[in-house]
């Protein structure tokens, strides 16, 4: 199943816009559950005279299968193959041993438009859990899979899939003219990678608009770091700081209308905010000490951000404006990079013990701090919108990949390119763009 | 090593008040040591005070001075930037050159290595490249000359995951 999957990722990927074949990132479940729940997904029938590009039921299989959650039964166990709610027999399905059936239909309703009708039913209830009709152009057939996949996530598991999303990542290739940087973005599956920068020099910290329609993020121009905001879509770009010292780790404010920023211009690096509309700069900080990588708590009334005050790096929160400063990490030798999960309960951090980082999840309420990975210079860690997976950059043999685990370390895959690093990877929101009918 | 670091501290102090009064002779004498590498020009210079009094093993600093130091770059230990004896050295004799070319600017290149994270690196490199310039200042080099930038993690020299490659990438480099 991984080797069908990877291979399907790579030949699916040939018409990308990207530029080489090295650049597309290729997926494996490197840890899956005991138990996934096992699901049956009919392939739909498609209707029309043009057959669509993408095949929507293998894609929402292969997103199904790569969250390490679920079993897919083999269609050599399929003992019909229904398209319509009238044409189940929930009997064929207890016999192939599945607890949940998907069946659908791709019809064509002109020439790019298209509609994807999906039922989700219990066997052992026999009854429906969810049946959503999408009317769409074709190149958002893949997004609607994700979301489908999204929504079968939920229904089975309690917890709405992170499929219908984004990622944004570094990638770094050594070749003979000399270093390359490109800043990508991509389908949660790998899919569409597109690059957005190309650079002789470093970037580093996308960070998704809360709308997904930017990302913000810091690149070496004139050997000096400073911070840009680019359309994902349009090719708009603008500096947002380019102050004299290094202007760093940009986050946006939930509503999107503000900028947590690292900025040295007065002489030491503290953290301000920017408002986007005014332009009008707060600073936050003051102090003689490293105060870096801001984050806003969900609800826009706090910021973490690591500072050394204390000696070495660790995990602050204040209020927006600057005031009630409190330490929130206690543990490790030291702690850096922290963000929070959607619900605001958790935020995810780099951990260090005895010279190693690690990725970690602290619970705010009682401060518990959970410790899920096991190598050594992980980094970047963001939560996918459902705050149920985390992705984050790591090395295997000396080699820059992507990694994510579930929050609560059953889960992980590895996110590889065939040449080159890959690092920095930011999470995006769910994509809002569908249009979509129960 | 002591007696030659109050020397050249002498010597920096000597050419800087130099250079404010009589400015053409001052620039003369680093020429004249550069052009003779041999122990007994040194006093064959100038004429100023100090002049007279250095000793054979100072010669060779003065002529490191006056030339642009062949050493680049000073290293720190890890997630620090407190300056070694060594690297203190070194940063006088790019002092005593900043004071004899007063036209020459120079950038201060700070980096950490790959360990913590990219954002915090960012941060302690720039630290570490005003840890120099502060030094610099002290030894009277305008601040206006000296700018301090930061690469963070993002450029090594070393690209190896080991403690050697580590201590060649924690670093601030002289960018004249």
């Amino acid at each position: 199943m991984f080797k069908h999957l990877i291979y399907y990722l790579l030949i699916t990927s040939v018409g990308a816009w990207s530029t080489s074949v090295h650049a597309v990132l290729t997926i494996e479940i490197t840890q899956g559950t005991d138990v996934g729940i096992p699901v049956a997904i009919v392939p739909f029938s498609v209707e029309g005279q043009v057959k669509p590009v993408h095949d929507v039921a293998a894609i929402v299989a292969a997103d199904l299968a790569r969250s390490g959650r679920f079993s897919l039964i083999p269609k050599q166990d399929f003992l019909s193959t229904p398209h319509r709610n009238s044409e189940v027999i929930f009997k064929d399905w207890r016999i192939a041993k599945a607890e949940a059936l998907v069946i659908g239909t791709v019809r064509q309703r002109s020439a790019n438009q298209f509609e994807v009708t999906f039922r989700l039913y219990d066997v052992f209830r026999e009854h429906q859990l969810a049946g959503i009709r999408y009317s769409v152009s074709s190149d958002k057939l893949r997004a609607v899979a994700h979301q489908i996949g999204d929504v079968i996530h939920e229904k089975l598991t309690g917890e709405r899939g992170a499929f219908n999303t984004r990622i944004a990542y570094v990638t770094k290739e050594d070749g003979p003219t000399g270093i390359t940087y490109k800043l990508q973005v991509a389908d949660s599956d790998g899919y569409n990678a597109v690059t957005i920068l190309k650079s002789r020099e470093s970037i580093l910290s996308p960070a998704w608009s809360p709308d997904g329609t930017k990302i913000a993020y810091v690149a070496f121009e004139q050997r000096q770091s400073k911070v840009f905001i680019q359309g994902v879509t349009d090719e708009s770009r603008e500096l947002i700081a380019g102050f004299p010292g290094i202007n760093g780790a940009p986050a946006w404010s939930p509503e999107g209308r503000r900028l947590a920023l690292t900025l040295s211009k007065d002489g030491n690096p503290e953290i301000y905010v920017l408002d986007l509309d005014t332009k009008r700069l707060q600073r936050l900080t003051k102090n003689r000490v490293i105060d870096t990588e801001p984050a806003w708590s969900p609800d826009g009334r706090d910021i973490i951000f690591t500072s050394d005050r204390a000696g070495k790096p660790q995990i602050y929160r204040m209020k927006v404006g600057g005031r009630r400063i409190e330490r929130v990490t206690f543990e490790g030798d030291s702690n850096a990079r922290a963000s929070y999960s959607a619900d605001g309960e958790m935020i995810t951090l780099v951990t260090s013990f005895q010279g190693k980082y690690h990725i970690g999840v602290l619970r705010l309420k009682d401060k518990v701090l959970q410790v899920l990975s096991d190598t050594s210079l992980d980094e970047s860690p963001s939560f996918a919108p459902n705050g149920r997976m985390i992705l984050y950059a790591t090395a295997v043999r000396g080699r820059g990949v992507l990694a994510s685990v579930s929050s609560d370390g059953r889960v992980r895959q590895l996110y590889k390119l065939e040449e080159g690093d890959v690092r920095e990877p930011a999470w995006s929101p769910y994509n809002r763009e569908l249009a979509l009918k129960e | 090593m002591k007696n030659l670091y109050y020397i050249v501290l002498a010597l920096v102090f000597a050419v800087g008040v130099a250079a404010c009064g009589g400015g053409a002779s001052v620039k003369d004498a680093p020429v004249d040591e550069q052009s003779t590498s041999s122990a007994e020009t040194g006093t064959a210079d100038s004429g100023s005070a100090t002049g007279e009094s250095i000793s054979e093993e100072s010669t060779q600093m003065v002529a490191m001075a006056g030339e642009r130091p062949t050493v680049m770059r000073v290293h720190f230990e890890f997630d620090s930037s407190a300056i070694d004896s060594e690297s203190q050295a070194l940063i006088e004799a790019h002092a005593a050159y900043l004071a004899d070319n007063p036209d020459v600017l120079l950038g201060l290149e700070g980096h950490a290595d790959e360990r913590g994270t990219r954002e915090y690196n960012l941060a302690l490199g720039e630290r570490r490249g005003q840890a120099v310039r502060r030094i610099l200042r002290l030894l009277g080099i305008d601040g206006q000359r000296l700018t301090a930038t930061s690469y963070g993690e993002e450029n090594p020299i070393a690209t190896e995951h080991n403690e050697s490659a580590w201590r060649l990438n924690r670093r601030v480099e002289f960018m004249y």
